[in-house]
């Protein structure tokens, strides 16, 4: 018999089913968690480490993480935001993202998180500005893995979904990196239809369709107008949640 | 109440973070009730006449005198805050840094540049040298990279509403937190 239990997320009583995880869980009360690997439709893997929460005291990814009966979670205060904000700080410069000539922007989900997340502050961390290849050779789509993260989530689609193992990291610590199953991306089954390949799986401008260009204008792009997570805040309502002070 | 005194300048960038300033429209003259420009494209002052509250930097550093400039204002301003992506990670100029791990990049670059190639006319191979030209550094630096900066207003360039809100704040006496709606790295 499946019942559902309660988690307590920064004072709000989120019911859960046993199997969810934290994420799930709170998705369906419309409570957002910051999130870049994970997306809809593929198996979470908890590496991007940006939906960290305090279950019960110890850090864990709620993406990953079943939700337990009765456990008290810390989300949304300072000291989490702080260490978000850290890590998607440090995401923007390791890689090179020189937003202003990026096709991506408006749409990258990298960037629509530092907005969430309030990133402005004055740099502490040096900018790595790596070199790493652009590979063009494909007839459909452009890699530039300077914008790469390493969110996986390319390597999962193709692997999950398509049947295929067209991506795959190379390299260690802070050498490692996008490479593809061949010579180039042109070499490998990468083809029209691929899930890896398709809108919204890579997360940032390192997947480019070629032949698009900036084609939709600024202020009617995706994150123009509203946050990212707005659209599961806006799912249930946040309104519904009974927090435990009220009670 | 005593006008805060303002400075501006414009480092390795291209002049679009003022012109945005300028797209303050007429919220300019209500901040000028509050505000004084001191040092700045817009007065054609070139030297610091007293010491400014305020400090807001465009572009960052690609040549010495972008250095000694921006040490001149943090020297002489109270908050000094980088605007635009130049400013704050290097922006278009920066690309240039994709050479440095060559041998030699600064003579890699403006080969680059000025090398007779099939879009460059340059048949006696001569690259710009006058004692006249402040000398190139060897890479793009941003600008928390040469001085302490307090604040970043992101955007290339950011929206005269950003800077607006920022400004206004700083006269108020208000922490100067942009709103997630008024971040832009575009
Ligand atoms: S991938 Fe995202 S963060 Fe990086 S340059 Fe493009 S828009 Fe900016
Ligand atoms: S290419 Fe895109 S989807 Fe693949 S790992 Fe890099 S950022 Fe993620
Ligand atoms: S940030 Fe953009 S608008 Fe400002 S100086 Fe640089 S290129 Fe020009």
């Amino acid at each position: 018999m499946s019942t559902t239990f309660t988690i307590h997320v920064d004072g709000a009583a989120i019911p859960a089913r046993p199997g969810q995880t934290i994420m799930e869980a709170c998705d369906a009360a419309g409570l957002y968690i910051p999130r870049l690997c994970d997306v809809e439709g593929l198996a979470p893997q908890g590496s991007c480490r940006v939906c960290t929460v305090r279950d019960n005291g110890r850090c864990v990814s709620a993406c990953t993480q079943p939700a337990m009966p009765e456990a008290v979670i810390e989300h949304d205060t300072e000291s989490m935001n702080r260490y978000r904000r850290d890590l998607v700080t440090m995401l923007l410069h390791e890689g090179n993202h020189l937003c202003p000539g990026c096709e991506a922007s408006g749409r990258c989900e990298l960037q629509a998180m530092a907005y969430r997340l309030g990133i402005t502050d004055s740099n502490r961390l040096p900018y790595l500005q790596p070199v790493r290849p652009l590979d063009a050779s494909h007839p459909l789509w452009v890699l530039d893995t300077n914008r790469c993260i390493f969110c996986s989530r390319c390597i999962r689609a193709s692997r999950e979904q398509d049947g295929k193992n067209v991506f795959e990291y190379v390299g260690r610590g802070i050498h490692k990196r996008l490479a593809v199953n061949g010579n180039h991306l042109a070499d490998t089954s990468a083809q029209e239809g691929d899930h890896a390949m398709s809108d919204g799986i890579c997360p940032v401008g390192c997947i480019i369709r070629k032949g698009e260009g900036f084609s939709t204008p600024i202020g009617q792009r995706r994150f123009d107008k509203h946050l990212i997570g707005e659209e599961i805040e806006n799912k249930s309502g946040r309104s519904d949640l009974s927090t435990e002070e009220a009670q | 109440m005593k006008k805060l005194r303002l400075a501006t300048t414009s480092l390795a960038g291209c002049f679009g973070c003022h012109m945005s300033l300028l797209d303050m429209d007429e919220r300019l003259i209500d901040l000028l009730q509050f505000i004084e420009f001191d040092r700045s494209p817009l007065t054609d002052f070139k030297t610091f006449r007293q010491r400014c509250d305020i400090g807001l930097v465009e572009g960052g550093c690609c040549n010495e005198e972008n250095v000694r400039v921006l040490r001149a204002f943090r020297e002489n301003c109270d908050l000094l805050i980088a605007i635009g992506q130049c400013a704050i990670m290097g922006g278009l100029p920066v690309m240039r840094n994709a050479i440095m791990h060559a041998e030699q990049p600064l003579n890699e670059c403006l080969q680059t540049a000025y090398a007779p190639s099939e879009t460059v006319w340059n048949p006696a191979c001569r690259i710009p040298a006058d004692a006249e030209l402040p000398l190139l550094l060897d890479k793009v630096y941003t600008c928390a990279e040469v001085v302490k900066i307090d604040y970043q207003i992101p955007g290339c360039p950011p929206s005269a509403d950003a800077l607006w809100y920022v400004l206004n704040a700083a006269v108020q006496g208000n922490p100067l937190d942009l709103p997630p709606e008024l971040i832009r790295y575009d």
